[in-house]
């Protein structure tokens, strides 16, 4: 594989993380982590939408004329949410109900409409594939993170498996409902960011103003 | 990595071009969309059928993990039922009649009346479908079909009573939008327990059975009646109260149920 592809395969994975980085897709991110294994159904749906979507349009780039182009992008990301949806339904119905509108609701992921404008309209049909798989592993990522928190310490389960066996089950483990409501998903999701950006100083956006010089005028 | 941008420009950019090229897009997409829709619409069905049996099968402690859903299904026996008169209508097929269409159609369907609709039930089919359970050629549990309005939406559910129609073995929802981790407890296996040989009827024949704010108390004259609620989801429970005084009341399931305890129940 050739540098560029490897860039855009695995970039948006740390470096480039549409969720950590651009706070993209927060939405989704807050309604179907309760547990893991709907989350990971997420995870593929985005995905496939995110590649084929971006493989479709950058495609269709040289045709396009740029005043339909978003609705355009639009009608393909929706249709193949749809097919998505369907195939959930036809395949995996225990979690496709669970996921509810939540599949529906990836088209209007910023994300994938994101990349379909910023990079597969300007680039080939192979490269916009891999920028769609690899934000669509760096949305996994943090989505899977974020699922295994919420349902290890909101349930003591994962994937359903106990972990940590709970008070009401005979065990020690007194689970944080909390964890089970969407704030907490917000609160996981920041100390992510901060992890990550302690580890990767330079995602660490400049502060836009600087209030302490207004004070120093006001005591003027 | 970027191309230098359209430099084709003008020439994509006429009305006819766009035109053209909206109108091949929407055609690919809808054929893709409805060729999706209608190639997996049999293993939807199939698989909407299969939960519907599965969820039967659970209320009526007949489930079975190992087990396949269909073949454990054949012990139970669908059968209609006109509400206004509690009787079985023998000449409709249970496996073609579908509830929810039936209650739209003007002449299937009746209004409830908004005085004692008190689960936001607004409308339902004037026959129901309900399931019998058979034990050595007897009738051994009754599963009604129920639903009502919660916190925030519509939730689902199967009641199983035994045989006296009057003693409650299970209740489940199988689709409800309740707060995760407060309303939910609707759907667990702990709070169904506690329905358990609860009584639905007094002796009036009026349906009493309750879910109270908090815990039942050991000494309350009317325990048979009541069920632990889940503080903080007092709506919640409410809105099952609500569903059971409605379905099991006169203008749902009561003349079928009285007429069971008048021994009319095969």
């Amino acid at each position: 594989m050739s540098s560029v592809a490897k860039r855009a395969l695995l970039e948006p994975v740390v470096d480039n993380n549409p969720v950590t980085l651009h706070v993209l897709g927060i939405c989704s991110a807050l309604a179907v982590t309760t547990s893991l294994l709907p989350s990971l159904y997420m995870c593929v749906a985005l995905t496939v939408v995110a590649a084929c979507a971006n493989a479709a349009v950058s495609a269709i780039r040289h045709v396009l004329p740029s005043s339909i182009r978003i609705i355009v992008q639009m009608t393909i990301i929706a249709s193949l949410v749809i097919v998505v949806d369907e195939s959930l339904k036809a395949f995996a119905f225990e979690t496709s109900r669970e996921l509810s509108v939540f599949v529906g609701l990836i088209i209007t992921n910023c994300i994938v409409l994101g990349r379909t404008e910023s990079f597969a309209s300007k680039n080939p049909v192979g490269l916009s594939f891999l920028d769609g798989v690899g934000n669509g592993l760096g949305y996994s990522v943090i989505l899977i993170l974020v699922a295994s928190t919420r349902e290890l310490l909101g349930a003591g389960t994962l994937l359903g498996y106990t972990i940590l066996p709970s008070v009401a089950d005979g065990g020690w483990y007194s689970p944080n409902g909390m964890m089970l409501l969407p704030p907490s998903a917000f609160f996981v999701i920041g100390l992510i960011i901060w992890a990550v950006r302690s580890w990767k100083v330079e995602q660490v956006e400049k502060p836009e103003f600087q209030i302490h010089e207004v004070h120093r005028k006001e005591a003027l | 990595m970027s191309e230098p941008a359209k430099e084709q420009g003008s020439k994509t950019e006429t009305v006819a071009r766009t035109l053209l090229v909206a109108f091949f897009v929407s055609l690919v997409c809808s054929s893709l969309v409805a060729s999706a829709a209608i190639l997996l619409q049999p293993r939807q069905r199939a698989n909407a059928i299969l939960d519907a049996r599965r969820n039967i099968l659970e209320v009526a402690g007949l489930f079975e993990p190992d087990r396949d859903v269909n073949q454990l299904y054949e012990s139970i026996e669908p059968r209609i039922v006109d509400l206004a008169t509690g009787a079985y209508v023998e000449d409709i097929d249970p496996e073609s009649f579908d509830p929810v269409e039936a209650a739209k159609d003007p002449e299937l369907g009746v209004e409830v009346p908004a005085d004692i609709d008190v689960a936001r039930v607004r409308r339902r089919a004037k026959r129901a479908l309900v399931y019998l359970v058979r034990k050595d050629d007897e009738v051994s549990k009754i599963i009604l079909p129920i639903s009502g309005y919660g916190l925030w939406s519509t939730m689902y559910g199967f009641v199983a009573l035994e045989a006296d129609g009057n003693t409650i073995a299970d209740i489940t929802f199988y689709a409800h939008g309740e707060t995760p981790g407060v309303g939910d407890f609707i759907a667990k296996p702990a709070w169904r327990a506690l329905w358990r040989d609860k009584r639905v009827f007094d002796e009036s024949g009026t349906p009493k059975i309750e879910v109270v704010k908090g815990r039942v108390s050991p000494g309350d004259p009317l325990a048979d009646y009541r069920v632990d609620g889940v503080s903080g989801a007092t709506l919640t429970g409410n809105g099952v109260t609500k569903l059971m005084q409605y379905w099991l009341g006169d203008h749902g399931y009561g003349p079928y149920l009285r007429n069971i305890q008048r021994g009319g129940g095969t």
